[in-house]
């Protein structure tokens, strides 16, 4: 239980070390990655959830949901590095910050 | 209730057209059109159903709820799969006329895949089984808004997926502390056992953060108008109309069901940002010079009227959550039409600066036509969807003494007007600069038109959509207080 416990608390922090880079960091491949953090953290949360039955062998029903959420994470950090390298080739730099003064 | 298994074929229909135009594009927009009829006629199906047995209710694969999955449909449920195989039928026929070939190539797999996404999210029985197509659904989104990869559309759409992905995460969030809580996610047993917990509202605030970022409510809207803004007029008539819906019908349910009865006074804060919405998304959209942004901005005023309902619907129950279903319904029509008739014009000066519009009136009149005609329910004129919407809303407000609730209301509508108007003004003036017009296919007209009228036609259909709407009871769990 207490393992778990600790488990648990590491995914809230990755989850919110994630949130925080994905706020500050202006370079793309960065915020992807803060993302990927964040989606690791709630994994590690559920994950450690499936064992607070305290038996021998975990509840699975988490862990179904963790295999899902990995294959939802991986098409959608897919899509984002796709986006990144077209953004990249159409204004030169992988970032969005600077696109109200162009736009204007 | 045995029978025809509509839920299924909602979803599948759109899934396989999808495949089978990314496998042969040559076929797409045939193929893509007869997957859009035959979706309305499936969404008609399920509602004799409906009307018939009463609520739909179809465990996959004979495996039942708290194991296997569940799709459900009540009034709430059919009402949304119906304005979306409106919208979604509106959208394609524009899209004929709207897409080059080889972009129609693109538009149509990405559009059934977002399709089968909306019609399983309206479906869906469980809470992950909703965070699933969330995602299904704003990866299309995201793509679709990419479409045309401009600068612009690009930025629009990476803005948009961060947003979303953002929202999905915390969304999940939510649900693993839910069933961490209560051990289930079906949404019918976390209703039995939610208790008010400190779990309960730690996954509340977080499912709740995350929507409220994908429905774009104030003061988490900055993904909006770019986004809505910078993708081609049937991508943006779909988000503005469908999208934003989807994650507002989440909420919604989540509120209904699960966490309105706990009743802790959440519901003012929604008020109060919806107020907010309502205020600065008018201002801003007044403030537009670009007819895109303004229609864009003008969303985001709109989502704001349907948070209101949730605490005019403490104390009158039912009524708020009717005007506010029947606000969301005639949004998505007007807001359709809207974009596809900016969409005609773009294609028609070139351009979408409001103050260029050249002598429009004379030269597009169906298109002029369907603006104001959206126009008027966006601004709430009878008799129109939205004046039956904002007219029980704030009859509601009235009622209960929510004075500011009412005042908000009114000078929403006023700013509303202020910003049609100001739209079409410049449709009736000649410019500065005139330009050669650039013929604008029957077949867009005619779906901008088509879809106008449907918002305006709605207000006349207050009581058998009333009657739908309580199919299953979604409203009463929350109900008028004793």
């Amino acid at each position: 239980m207490n393992s778990a416990f600790l488990y648990a608390l590491v995914g809230v922090g990755l989850f919110s070390l994630g949130l925080y880079a994905l706020i500050i960091h202006t370079h793309l491949l960065r915020k992807i990655l803060a993302i990927n953090v964040m989606g690791s953290g709630v994994f590690l949360v559920l994950i450690a959830l499936a064992k607070r039955t305290g038996l021998a062998v975990p509840d699975p029903v988490p862990h179904a949901m963790v295999i899902t959420g990995i294959v939802v994470a991986v098409s959608a950090t897919a899509l984002a590095l796709v986006l990144m390298l077209k953004l990249v080739a159409a204004t030169g730099h992988a970032e969005l910050s600077d696109d109200q003064r162009e736009s204007q | 209730m045995t029978g025809t298994p509509w839920g299924i074929i909602l979803i599948m229909l759109p899934l396989a057209g999808g495949m089978i135009c990314f496998l042969w594009p040559r076929v797409s927009t045939v193929l893509g059109l007869l997957t859009s009829l035959a979706v309305a006629v499936s969404v008609a199906g399920l509602g004799w159903q409906l009307q018939e047995y009463g609520v739909y209710r179809h465990a996959i694969g004979g495996w039942g709820a708290p194991l296997g999955i569940d799709l459900y449909a009540d009034g709430l449920s059919l009402l949304m799969l119906a304005v979306t195989a409106l919208v979604g039928l509106g959208v394609g026929i524009y899209s004929t006329g709207y897409f080059s070939c080889e972009d129609s190539q693109r538009f149509w797999p990405i559009w059934l895949f977002l399709l089968a996404a909306l019609n399983a999210l309206f479906l869906a029985a469980d809470i992950f089984n909703l965070y699933v197509t969330l995602e299904l659904m704003g990866l299309a989104a995201v793509a679709l808004t990419s479409l045309t990869g401009s600068k612009d559309a690009l930025r629009g759409a990476m803005r948009y997926l961060l947003a979303t992905l953002l929202g999905s995460l915390a969304y999940l969030f939510g649900v693993a502390l839910l069933y961490h809580g209560f051990g289930t996610v079906d949404i019918g047993m976390l209703a039995e056992r939610v208790e008010s917990y400190p779990i309960a509202w730690a996954a509340f605030g977080l499912m709740g953060a995350g929507l409220m970022l994908k429905t774009a409510l104030f003061p988490m809207h900055f993904w909006l108008p770019p986004a809505h803004a910078s993708a081609p007029a049937p991508v943006s008539a779909l988000l503005s109309a469908l999208v934003v819906k989807a994650s507002f019908y989440i909420l919604l349910r989540l509120w209904l069901t699960i966490f309105g009865p706990l009743n802790e006074g959440i519901e003012l804060l929604f008020g109060l940002l919806g107020m907010m919405a309502i205020l600065w998304g008018s201002l801003q959209a007044l403030r537009q010079t670009r007819l895109k942004l303004l229609i864009a901005y003008s969303t985001v005023a709109q989502i704001g009227y349907l948070f209101l309902a949730f605490p005019l619907a403490m104390t009158t129950g039912a009524s708020a959550w009717h005007a506010m279903a029947y606000l969301a319904l005639s949004h998505a029509l007007a807001k359709a039409a809207m974009f596809l008739a900016a969409g005609n014009l773009l294609r028609f000066g070139g351009h979408d600066r409001i103050a260029d519009l050249d002598r429009v009136v004379q030269r597009l009149p169906l298109t002029a036509g369907a603006f104001a005609l959206a126009g008027v329910s966006i601004m709430g004129l009878p008799p129109s969807g939205g004046f039956i919407g904002k007219w029980l809303l704030l009859e509601a407000a009235l009622a209960q003494g929510h004075w500011g609730i009412a005042a908000i209301m009114l000078v929403g509508g006023l700013l509303a007007a202020a910003y049609i108007f100001k739209v079409l003004g410049h449709t009736f003036t000649q410019a500065d600069i005139s330009h050669e017009p650039v013929a604008v296919p029957a077949s867009m007209e005619w779906a901008a038109l088509l879809l106008a009228m449907g918002a305006v036609l709605l207000g006349f259909l207050a009581s058998p959509i009333f009657s739908l709407l309580d199919i299953g009871n979604a409203f009463s769990l929350n109900g008028v207080s004793p």
